[in-house]
Formats: structure tokens, sequence, C-alpha cells
């Protein structure tokens, strides 16, 4: 793999890429996780689908928009998608959850319709969907590449109000912070975060390379840093191990990133269980 | 005379249907430890609320530290310990020690890192309310009295002039209540910390504080604590609405 990833752009793309996904996701699905947001990204995904779709559908219509990367208009479909559930959020201030199925109705709506005016689906939408070793470009890279350094920034000028904002947002609010404005950036970075992983994980697995590896890092942490360490070791690991094995046995990267994220996830569930079975009989042991 | 820290001037507030506060006037000075009780629903929360900048009233005037509230800049000057059970999530992977600098957010300013002193900071605040030693621990481990401290430790982490504790005894046991108070009390005077206290419940008042406030839409009494033991249990269940059990 080494070999082909020194020989093949397309595998250095991808490769490079994963890694940089692999961090960025996890590290903000942190926020997202505690913040139990994880189905808004799910929500994204779905509108970046739509903007995949429309620039698809265009490139296909007019010869001028032949060469224009769907990553773009996914990118401001994401965009665009993340300040509109905010907006519904504080229409709907008791049911905030409401703006979820409306965000993700619609792009799934826009999505179809898009999809049947470009006569159905075409091998580069099923690679927008679930990932794809070969599809990557360097134009893809770069954007991600970009992205990473917009997240890094924003959590370097953030982090700490990104916390309070997290753990108390009642507390958050009454200590003048400007919650509002700091949601919405984040809402933003996430949508970001969103258009630039769909390359590799697909936009309909996404959302889990936000949640499962904070998820696995949630059963170990005890502390907030370390569950953002560990998020991302558990995503770098799912992004090489999904990565190779796809190359290996060709198939989609999302699915084996997915899988093997689960399967990180199983394992520190039952890890954890037996150092707590252990722990609990050596003590009675110990008191026998 | 002694500086007002907080001005009310016939504040009313209305929700969409129902009236909440009806000319409030209440003046907190410096030094004071304020117990501001009243029923559920008498406008504890909503007073609060206007205080803190999170609502705006209707009608009225609110001063902080001689400062037009909607003008007040320094909100690090206050301290802010909301209810427990309302405010946090208990399996949030955070330790004592990151929950306490967070406290720190507001002084330091947007886009700073926390100072190099913070863990020192933190540390001092955690002695202060007896919780040096739990630094590491997840929050979600501790029992409901030692989270309510070191929710009192991230408030006082940041050096605040005025401490406000909304139901700060909720999740504490009745034998723990009077340890609590007595650290109140410490911070109130030997760090001369100026302190609101709000409860729904009159039992849990104790002789610590030095100035009482009963509010129920309208405040019905203001004024030292000592004037307070005077007025009858009838009277004060008059204003509240249900009967009540001072404690002396």
């Amino acid at each position: 793999m080494i070999e082909a990833i020194l020989n093949y752009e397309f595998l250095q793309n991808a490769f490079f890429s994963g890694l940089v996904i692999g961090v960025i996701a996890p590290l903000l699905g942190v926020f997202i996780v505690v913040r139990r947001l994880s189905l808004i990204a799910d929500a994204l995904s779905h509108v970046t689908l739509a903007g995949i779709a429309g620039s698809l559908y265009l490139s296909q219509s007019f010869a001028t928009l032949a060469l224009l990367n769907p990553i773009y208009l996914g990118i401001i479909a994401s965009v665009s998608g993340s300040v509109l559930i905010e907006r519904l959020r504080r229409l709907y201030k008791h049911y905030e959850e409401l703006a979820i199925p409306i965000i993700m109705s619609g792009g799934i709506g826009v999505s179809a319709i898009l999809i049947s005016l470009a006569s159905g689906f075409n091998t580069d939408l099923m690679s927008y969907l679930f990932g794809s070793v070969s599809a990557v470009s360097r134009q893809d890279l770069y954007v991600v590449l970009a992205i990473a350094v917009v997240v890094v920034l924003f959590l370097i000028l953030f982090f700490k109000e990104l916390f309070v904002l997290s753990f108390d947002e009642e507390y958050a609010k009454a200590s003048g912070l400007p919650a509002k404005w700091i949601h919405l950036l984040f809402m933003i970075v996430v949508a970001l975060v969103i258009a630039a992983s769909m390359r590799i994980v697909g936009i309909l697995l996404v959302s889990s390379l936000m949640t499962l590896p904070v998820a696995a890092a949630m059963r170990l942490a005890r502390g907030f840093k370390e569950a953002i360490i560990l998020a991302i070791v558990f995503g770098e690991l799912a992004v090489v191990i999904g990565l190779v094995s796809a190359f290996y046995l060709n198939l989609a990267p999302g699915g084996t990133i997915v899988v093997t994220s689960i399967l990180i996830l199983l394992l520190v569930i039952l890890i954890k269980k037996l150092v707590l079975k252990f722990s609990i009989k050596t003590e009675g042991e110990e008191v026998l | 005379m002694k500086k007002p820290l907080i001005e009310l001037k016939d504040v009313s507030f209305q929700y969409e249907y129902t009236q909440a506060l009806k000319n409030i006037s209440l003046r907190v000075n410096e030094g004071d430890f304020l117990a501001l009780i009243g029923q559920n629903g008498s406008g504890k929360s909503t007073l609060l609320k206007l205080i803190l900048g999170l609502l705006k009233p209707m009608s009225g005037e609110i001063k902080l530290f001689g400062e037009q509230a909607n003008h007040f800049k320094h909100r690090e000057w206050i301290g802010y310990v909301s209810q427990k059970s309302n405010a946090f999530n208990s399996g949030f992977p955070a330790t004592v020690e990151e929950v306490v600098k967070s406290g720190l957010s507001q002084k330091v300013g947007l886009f700073k890192r926390y100072p190099k002193d913070a863990d020192f900071l933190v540390k001092g605040a955690l002695k202060d309310v007896g919780m040096e030693k739990f630094l590491k621990r997840n929050i979600g481990q501790l029992s409901g009295g030692q989270q309510q401290r070191v929710f009192i430790a991230r408030a006082l982490v940041a050096d605040p002039k005025l401490l406000i504790l909304d139901e700060p005894t909720v999740g504490i046991d009745r034998e723990n209540v009077q340890a609590f108070y007595d650290m109140l009390a410490h911070l109130n005077k030997h760090h001369n910390m100026t302190m609101i206290l709000v409860t729904h419940d009159v039992d849990t008042v104790s002789d610590r504080v030095s100035h009482v406030a009963c509010l129920n839409q309208s405040i019905h009494f203001h004024g030292y604590k000592n004037d307070f033991d005077t007025i009858s249990e009838e009277q004060i269940a008059s204003w509240n609405g249900h009967s009540v059990r001072k404690i002396h």
C-alpha cells in the first residue's frame, strides 16, 4: 500500500484527505456529541447531497459548468443548511429538534428531484454517497486542507467559549458570552467539515465519523481534553484501517471506515466492561 | 454609605400572557448577604434573568455597579451559580479542573488563552469550597453537594464582586446545608463578597444571611434578617401563598 501511495496521485489524495478528516471530524464531533447535536450532522449531510446533486445536474445541463467541482455547491448547500437549522431552532424554541426532520427531508426531497432531472444515479453520485478511494482529486485535497485550517483556527480562537457553551449554556449566556454568534459559527464550521468529509466517507456516512470515535472516547475519558485526544486516535485508526481495507478489498471506504469505527466502539465497550468486572472482583476479594 | 451593586427601580416584566414581576424596587449593597425568597412561580428566576441581562425589563430601570444594565460590560464581576439540576449533563466528560477553569473564560476575554496562573487560581477556588482533592475527578462522579461546590468554585475563580446562587441547597443533604451556609458566610465576610441567594424554601434561610427579600410578583418585604425574624410565619405565608416554618 505504501508503494502504491508513493506511485499513484489518486491514492495520495485519498490517504492524505482521510488523515486530515480523521482529525477534524472527531475533533468537532466531541462538541457535537456533548451538545446533543449528533442528528444535526446527519441533517446537514443530507442537505449537502442536494448541493452535490444540483452540481451534477448543472454540469450535465450546461457545458460551461461541466468541470465544476461538486464539492463547492455541496459546501454552499451545507453552510446554508446550517444557517437555516439555526433559524428554525429559534422559530420553534420549545421544539428545537423539529429543525432536523424539516431540513433533512427538505435535503433528501430536493436531492431526489435533482437526481431525477439528471436522469438517475451515476457512478459519480454513488461515490459521493458512500465515499471512494479513487474519486478524490488534488483539488478536493486542497479544499479539505483549507477547511482543516479553518477548523483548527476556529477551535484555537473559541475553544474555551465552546467548552463553556457545551457544558452549561445558561451559565455561558449569563456570563455575557456571545452564545448566539459562537453557536452559528460552530454550525457553519460543522457544515464545512461535513462537506469536506463526504469525498472519503460519503454523504450518508459522514456523521458517523463525527460521532462513533467520540462515543468510544467517552467510554474511557475522564476529562474533556482526554476525550478529544482519544476521539482523534480512534478516528485516525478507523480512517487508516478503513482506507487500507477498502483499497485491498475494492470496497467503498465509507462502509469500511464506519464498520471499523463500530468495531473499535464495541472493543472499547467490551474492554471497559471487563476492566470494571475485574476491578469489582478484586475489590470483593480484598474485602473478604 | 455602602456602594449599591444592584439597583432596581419600578421594574416590571410580563411574559406573553402572565405578569411575572410588578414594580420591583430593590437595592443590594456591597457586602450584603441577601436571601431572596419566594414560592415557585413568584418571579425569582425572572428577576435573576433580568439582573443577569438574559431578559430585558418591560419598564423600569436596572443598574449594575452604578451603570445601566444594558451598558454594563464587566459581567465577570458577577458570579452565577445556576440550579444544578437543569445546568449540565452528568455524562459530560469533564474534570473538576476543566469545569472550574472555564469560570475564567469571561474574565480572560474572547480570542485569548487562559493565563499562566490559571491552574493556581483553580486550586485556590477549589480550596475555598473544600474540594481541592477532587481536581482530576470527573464531574459526573461527584455527589450533588460536591457538584454544587464545584460550580461555586467555578464562579469564585474569576474573583467576582457579587455572587448569585439560584437554589443552591437543592441536592444537598439536610445535615450538610448548615456547613454549606458556613462556607458562603466565610466567603461573604473574608472575601467581602456580596451574595444573593435565591430559594423557594424559607426553611433553608439560615441566620448566616444579613438581609431577606420576599418576592411574589412584587417585593413584600426587604430588610435585615433580624427584622424578618420578627415577622410571623402566618404573615409570610400570606405573601407566599402557603404555610412556612422559619429556622432560627
